[in-house]
């Protein structure tokens, strides 16, 4: 593409892909960047595309008739040249330098060599999707325990499920499809240990009667999980997990109402896998950086404050799907299209969504929102959580900073994560605290939203690629 | 003579002042808006050196600042403030610059740095690119982890009596003759005082507005480079002669002279770019990619190991570049201890030992106010207790 974009999209899962399909109708020349070796993003993972036809994943998917028309839209403007999409590539950076953003990637089509790449165009849209919320307990750092997110990509991304018995644990719908995933490759789900209780929902019944497609969603996997014979076991959890060199039980609780495990409550589960997830966190960095006001969300998550047109503070920096807010894919969908109708607008170019179908969009973001909301409020983390950990339990694996640590500097006046990340090294390794930052962060300050760190760098990255943008 | 003292700050100077006040057995409050050590203290690299200060008021508070570090390991712990004593290597890219910097070094061990010229940088720091003419040796260079000895410093102070308060101040309370009695927070808590300590780093400028002793004080923005963890495999505070003529620049644009560096955590600290914009905060790529670069160029190795974490911060400076520590002629009662620059970690206990001497009227750990001089506030002022 040698003429210059109008727009770079970052993240190529089910919004960015909605908006660029969105914004090339428009007209508009698109970069689309992502990390992965194929668009879809986590939600429509695939395996690589020479390995497709030997592992099958369709059954295993949702909205797949969505999927596939936006993937031929894009693949269209591809060959036309309109689109430039970026696979392979991590954005490291992103900044804003006189009215232009400038996206800093590296390209790894041919790992390990690592090539700088920088992209510029006036308007920018963030579409980097969120990863699971982990919440520490004993033996969690065990070989076999997993996210669910992680059993999910595993299974999609490869056709691999990572056991032959599984027990699942955490709070959300999320549970569900991957019981169900799990199930339908031959894997014996033991157990989904649901820390919420159902009636939670009566709470907020709204949201739910005005989503009709989520209820019927959720009734297919109520079916599924009812033909497998998978137990849901409302108001308990995995609180700790066994074994040698991997995973070989896990203990599970019955917890009272504040989420402490009721005294003699206790069962013992032979496993060989376990899957974990309490939500979801956003994947925040690159705005941040870019200095987008933040908003509290239900669910306990800072997110991007954005307009009903997706704007964020920032002029000329868009974000839609879970960066404002986790409300799953057809949400995110939506808020890509009202993204890139706001782009084509800003621009100076005519709508592509009109009339009806605008307002039809408008509305079902909105229905899905207040929806994601009551999620949320239904599905909490268990205020008294931390009453599963021991002093030895290790919150921090990168830098293996144990909870007995991580209390003694509260201990000492450390009132939010980043204190404890100065006194302890909790947050300071590889991961940047992505794993455990929501965790330290209800362990210190647990009444206040999870404002991730401030990470200048992305995404890990040589030093010589760096160095090469030096010149 | 003093009895009741406000430190404004917990930072790293802020601590060091309320701990050598305390166990001088002043009444010590120390108060910021802030946790302890979460402004500038945590965004430098715990520097502790002599081989980059000339000769002068600097280096005279440095050389003390190093031995009283020394005290303070042996006094809270070494492991509690991770006092590591990797001693530095300047190294020259060319002959010429060799030359300067044995000059510059010779300088320097006349007034009492420990110097060792060192003809095959590679004998000591064996991954360093080859064909680099020579260097100099700094043994006495050394390291803290800030944040650690600045909260160490607070707790030290608080087991001899001293109190920290949350709190941002608004103004100093004055009695009869303009005697001070106390500073006054936003909230309206007065604190009783008769001497205010004015440690407040990058934001002294502003503090000491607020107690009617203005000074100038401004913001140098720098960045820090964190690499993967990896075993050990610099053991030596690491930079190129260029340094030197950086830390006592004062252009306005980036200049950078990477220091590199391993950490007991395994990382590889890559420091001190400087710019100076103001407090803008923005994330600046072409920095990270000079230093990226100029860390590659010393070691090769470095191409390879990726970068997990970039971090900045603002190095607070007077325009002479040097901090300014003393009493203020023109507020009494109000001390300054501010504008370290890029040295604030190492000249930490120097300067709260110069202070508590100040407050005590006499020498105070081997900090004598006659023999430093040179940092008054006053050097600032013309007659009258007005700014030039």
């Amino acid at each position: 593409m040698s003429d210059p974009a109008d727009l770079i999209i970052v993240g190529a899962g089910p919004a960015g892909m909605a908006a660029a399909a969105t914004a090339l109708a428009g007209g508009l020349r698109v970069v689309l960047v992502d990390s992965g070796t194929a668009v879809g993003g986590q939600f429509w993972r695939h395996p690589p595309e020479h390995a497709r036809s030997v592992i099958p994943t369709e059954d295993l998917h949702h909205g797949l008739r969505e999927y596939h028309d936006l993937r031929e839209a894009l693949a269209a403007h591809a060959q036309k040249g309109q689109l430039d999409l970026r696979l392979h590539h991590h954005v490291w950076s992103a900044v804003r330098q006189d009215d232009v953003f400038v996206v800093h990637a590296v390209d790894r089509r041919k790992a390990p060599q690592e090539i700088a790449v920088v992209l510029r165009a006036p308007r920018l849209l963030v579409a980097t999707g969120a990863y699971d919320r982990q919440l520490p307990f004993p033996g969690w750092d065990l070989p076999g325990v997993l996210t669910i997110g992680g059993l999910q990509a595993l299974l999609k991304g490869g056709g691999v499920a990572a056991g032959s018995r599984v027990a699942l644990g955490g709070t959300g719908p999320f549970l569900l499809p991957v019981a169900a995933s799990l199930a339908a490759r031959g894997v014996e789900v033991v157990t989904v240990c649901e820390a919420a209780h159902p009636r939670a929902w009566l709470r907020h019944p709204g949201p739910l009667l005005r989503n009709p497609g989520k209820w019927a969603e959720g009734a297919g996997y109520a079916l599924t999980l009812v033909r497998h014979r998978i137990p849901v076991r409302p108001r308990t959890a995995i609180i700790r997990a066994e074994g040698g060199a991997r995973v070989t039980s896990v203990r599970v609780a019955s917890l009272a109402p504040d989420g402490s495990p009721r005294p003699g409550r206790e069962r013992r589960i032979e496993v060989d896998a376990v899957g974990v997830g309490w939500g979801f966190v956003p994947q925040l960095d690159l705005l941040i950086t870019l200095g987008c006001a933040l908003t509290d969300s239900a669910d306990g998550n800072a997110v991007v404050a954005a307009d009903e047109g997706l704007r964020t503070t920032v002029p000329g920096l868009y974000a839609a799907g879970e960066t404002c807010g986790v409300g799953g894919a057809a949400l995110a969908v939506g808020e890509g299209r009202l993204a890139a109708e706001s782009v084509l607008a800003d621009s100076g170019a005519a709508p592509v969504l009109r009339g009806k179908r605008l307002a039809a969009v408008r509305s079902a973001v909105a229905a899905q929102r207040a929806f994601a909301r009551a999620l949320a409020l239904a599905h909490p983390i268990p205020p008294a959580w931390s009453s599963w950990l021991t002093d030895e339990t290790v919150v921090c694996r990168c830098e293996e900073v144990t909870a007995g640590v991580i209390g003694t500097a509260r201990a000492e006046g450390a009132c939010d994560h980043r204190q404890v990340k100065q006194l302890t090294r909790a947050g300071m390794g590889w991961c940047q605290g992505r794993m455990c930052g929501p965790a330290v962060h209800c362990l210190t300050d647990p009444k206040q939203a999870y404002r991730p760190a401030e990470r200048l760098v992305a995404t890990p990255v040589t030093l010589g690629a760096l160095a090469d943008l030096d010149t | 003579m003093t009895s009741k003292v406000v430190v404004v700050g917990a930072g790293v100077v802020g601590t060091a002042c309320a701990f050598h006040a305390a166990s001088a057995g002043l009444d010590v409050t120390v108060v910021d808006r802030g946790a302890v050590g979460a402004g500038t203290t945590s965004r430098g690299e715990g520097n502790v050196l002599l081989s980059d200060k000339e000769p002068g008021p600097e280096l005279a508070l440095a050389r003390l600042s190093r031995s009283l570090w020394e005290e303070a390991g042996e006094e809270l712990g070494p492991h509690s403030i991770e006092f590591e004593t990797k001693g530095g290597l300047v190294v020259a890219n060319t002959t010429e610059g060799l030359t300067a910097l044995r000059e510059f070094a010779l300088r320097q061990s006349t007034a009492g740095v420990r110097t060792e010229p060192v003809e095959r940088v590679r004998d000591i720091e064996p991954h360093l690119a080859p064909g680099l003419p020579g260097g100099v040796h700094y043994p006495q260079d050394a390291q803290v982890q800030p944040v650690l000895a600045a909260a160490a410093m607070l707790r030290a102070a608080v087991a001899r009596g001293a109190r920290f308060h949350t709190g941002e101040i608004a103004a100093a309370v004055t009695g009869r003759g303009d005697r001070l009695t106390g500073v006054r927070t936003v909230v309206g808590d007065v604190l009783p005082a008769d001497a205010v300590v004015n440690a407040a780093g990058t934001w002294g400028g502003e503090v000491g507005r607020r107690l009617g002793a203005p000074i100038e004080v401004l913001p140098r923005r720098g960045f820090v480079l964190v690499t993967e963890p990896l075993p050990r495999m610099i053991r030596h505070k690491v930079y190129s002669a260029d340094y030197v003529a950086n830390v006592a620049s004062s252009d306005a644009g980036l200049e950078t002279s990477c220091v590199v560096e391993g950490t007991r955590g395994g990382t590889i600290l890559i420091g001190a770019s400087r710019e100076r914009v103001g407090f803008d905060t923005t994330m600046n790529p072409a920095v990270v990619a000079r230093l990226a670069a100029q860390a590659c160029r010393l070691f090769p190795f470095l191409r390879r190991i990726h970068l997990i974490r970039a971090y900045r911060g603002f190095r607070p400076y007077c325009p002479d570049h040097l901090p300014v520590v003393g009493p203020d002629p023109r507020a009494p009662g109000v001390i300054h201890a501010c504008g370290h620059e890029g040295a604030g970690i190492g000249l930490a206990p120097a300067t709260g030992a110069l202070v508590t001497a100040h407050l005590l009227g006499r020498p105070w750990r081997g900090a004598d106010p006659a023999a430093h001089t040179g940092l008054l506030p006053d050097r600032f002022f013309l007659s009258g207790g007005v700014p030039k």
